[in-house]
């Protein structure tokens, strides 16, 4: 927030293909909030070039960076950041309505997506009527609605207890077996292993980058 | 263009954020009661002071005959200084230019009786310019004429309450009245927007009452108004003149203040002009202030409200709001909400200023009451006000990157 600047980021180099499901982990301060803000667009980079969707971004304005998350960005956060005041349906249509879809349509296109992640029931409910893993599961939807082109996850589990983080998880990987490409950034080792790939950063640059031995995804 | 999706959104907004709905609502309805009231109570103690001084003309100057303090010229103090038709006569030749009108005048109070049905009244007798001095609006019949005054007519012109004591519901106009036992013709009614004390006199021709009730040519007073080009200061001046003439015209010595009696509307004027001023003055300050308090009441509300929904603003901007749709939307709720406060509020005002106004009229405060265009004007200042005040801080909000917002408690 302030106005002195940190070199958080020295130099990364990653390719990630559709399809892929990326963790990226690291101890706090290694970088890793940093490069999932620029990745979403939250947050500009200075130096280097950046490709989303093989659209080199670059003199984003406020505006242009808004429609680009729309188009092809899904958020999950660890504090879920759903609106209170706005039920569950309401809060997955949000982004639809910023895409200008009619009312009709989003609310039916946002209760299929409750659906998907088993929260039909609780359609009308508001978020402090929740659990946490069911507002995670609704922010889940909320991302998915609008057929983005990746899935960014900030830390998705770091508010949630351990068998609710394996429901959470399943579900990404469920989302990821249809085609959709997801990065979750977290710090925990059992996390990131239910991934794919797994980038570890360290003071801003990359440590490790490796694929996950199968056999540990599956048990 | 209308975009009843994004109204929802707003309805939803404001109805699911109701403390911070009424909280901002409150601010501007509040202000503009307190306007409406106190601009109300303020107007009506300004129409209070101008009717006390409606009765007569402003221009008015009144001279009598009193009693001598002073010895002068080898005659006694106390001495009675009785003024009479030549003494009006003397002024009018004396100072035609200066006199807009003039009367002579008798004053009486005579028992009135019509049928059977009595009571006592003030008599002023005098000639056709009492009309002009007194501020009389006769709404039936005539005024007394110089006819009436040539021939000592047995003509009354009555007050609209007289009327309604003496003959009810009935017309008096053309009926006959006595007074001490005298029969008059009613030929005219008057009403006086000084109020109902003005409206219970009777006004007959100054000869008729001298012939009648003293056969002399005693006058108690003469009233005048004086040329309403004059400016404040001449017209004080005149009338120390006129009273002048009148101490050497009765040898009363010019340093005696008791002799003849004069005042001079002028003087009233000038200290009533002050206060209207000062009324004026205050009023606007109060209103001012009262507007004042509601545009910072408005604006650190709509600051708060802002700064309040950081978190939800980033949400929406992560979501894909643009940083316009971000403004539009707390501008249009913004307006939403003030438009509608500041319009119950006005109602709240001038119904409650209605209410109130026979309590306020009980304490001498006439109709207390505020212009419309006025209480509109204030309201949409402050709906401006808050607009602006709610641009600003929108505008930053909008333009923080999401991911600040996002993290903000």
């Amino acid at each position: 927030m302030g106005k002195s600047s940190l070199h958080v980021l020295k130099g990364l180099d990653v390719e990630v293909k559709r399809g892929e499901f990326i963790s990226i982990m690291g101890a706090s301060g290694s970088g890793k909030s940093t490069l999932l803000n620029i990745l979403g667009l939250l947050d500009t980079h200075d130096e280097g070039s950046y490709y989303l969707n093989n659209q080199k971004i670059e003199n984003l304005n406020e505006k242009k960076a808004a429609i680009l998350r729309n188009k092809f960005l899904g958020f999950i956060f660890q504090s879920f950041n759903l609106i209170t005041y706005k039920n569950a349906l309401e809060n997955v249509a949000l982004p639809l309505y910023y895409q200008g879809m009619k009312r009709a349509d989003r609310n039916k296109k946002a209760l299929q997506y409750l659906d998907k992640v088993g929260l039909k029931g609780w359609a009308h409910h508001l978020p402090n009527e929740l659990s946490g893993g069911q507002k995670q599961r609704v922010a889940v939807a909320r991302a998915l609605v609008g057929d983005p082109k990746v899935i960014l996850a900030d830390e998705p589990t770091g508010a949630l207890d351990s068998e609710t983080s394996a429901g959470v998880m399943k579900l990404l990987r469920e989302i990821n077996n249809e085609g959709m490409t997801l990065i979750v950034i977290t710090h925990e080792e059992d996390i990131a292993e239910m991934s794919d790939r797994i980038i570890r950063l360290k003071d801003g640059v990359i440590v490790s980058d490796e694929r996950v031995e199968k056999l540990k995804v599956k048990s | 263009m209308f975009d009843l999706d994004r109204w929802r959104e707003i309805f939803q907004a404001i109805s699911k954020n109701k403390l911070r709905t009424v909280l901002t609502g409150f601010t501007i309805a509040f202000a503009i009661l307190l306007f409406t009231l106190l601009f109300g109570i303020g107007n009506g103690l300004k129409n209070t002071f101008a009717k006390e001084f409606a009765g007569v003309a402003q221009n008015a100057i009144y001279v009598w005959g009193g009693k001598t303090s002073k010895a002068y010229k080898g005659l006694q103090q106390g001495r009675r200084i009785q003024l009479k038709n030549d003494d009006y006569i003397f002024l009018v030749n004396e100072f035609s230019d200066d006199i807009q009108y003039i009367t002579a005048r008798v004053n009486k109070y005579l028992q009135a009786v019509y049928n059977n049905e009595k009571d006592r009244y003030r008599i002023r007798a005098g000639n056709p310019d009492m009309q002009f001095i007194e501020n009389l609006i006769v709404d039936r019949g005539r005024f007394l004429s110089r006819f009436d005054i040539k021939r000592s007519a047995k003509v009354v012109v009555i007050g609209r309450l007289v009327e309604i004591d003496l003959f009810g519901n009935r017309s008096a106009i053309d009926k006959y009245i006595s007074l001490d036992g005298f029969n008059y013709k009613v030929v005219g009614v008057f009403s006086d927007v000084g109020g109902d004390d003005e409206e219970r006199f009777i006004y007959m021709p100054i000869t008729t009452s001298q012939s009648i009730y003293g056969n002399n040519d005693f006058i108690d007073e003469i009233d005048l108004t004086y040329n309403p080009k004059m400016n404040n200061a001449e017209a004080l001046s005149f009338g120390k003149k006129i009273q002048r003439k009148l101490k050497v015209k009765h040898d009363v010595a010019l340093r005696d203040q008791n002799g003849i009696g004069m005042y001079n509307m002028a003087e009233a004027s000038a200290s009533v002009g002050a206060v209207m001023f000062g009324l004026t003055i205050g009023i606007l300050i109060i209103g001012l202030g009262t507007l004042i308090a509601g545009i910072i009441g408005i604006s650190n509300i709509m600051v708060f409200v802002v700064k309040e929904r950081t978190k939800e603003l980033g949400i929406r901007k992560a979501l894909g709001a643009t940083p316009k749709s971000i403004v539009a939307m707390i501008i249009q709720e913004t307006l939403l909400i003030t438009t509608i406060a500041g319009y119950s509020g006005l109602l709240a005002g001038t119904g409650l200023l209605r209410l109130i106004k026979p309590t306020l009229e009980e304490y001498y405060i006439v109709n207390p009451s505020v212009s419309n265009s006025l209480v509109i004007g204030a309201t949409i200042t402050l709906i401006i006000a808050g607009l602006i005040a709610g641009y600003l801080p929108a505008k930053r909000a909008a333009r923080i990157k999401p991911i600040e917002a996002l993290n903000a408690a």
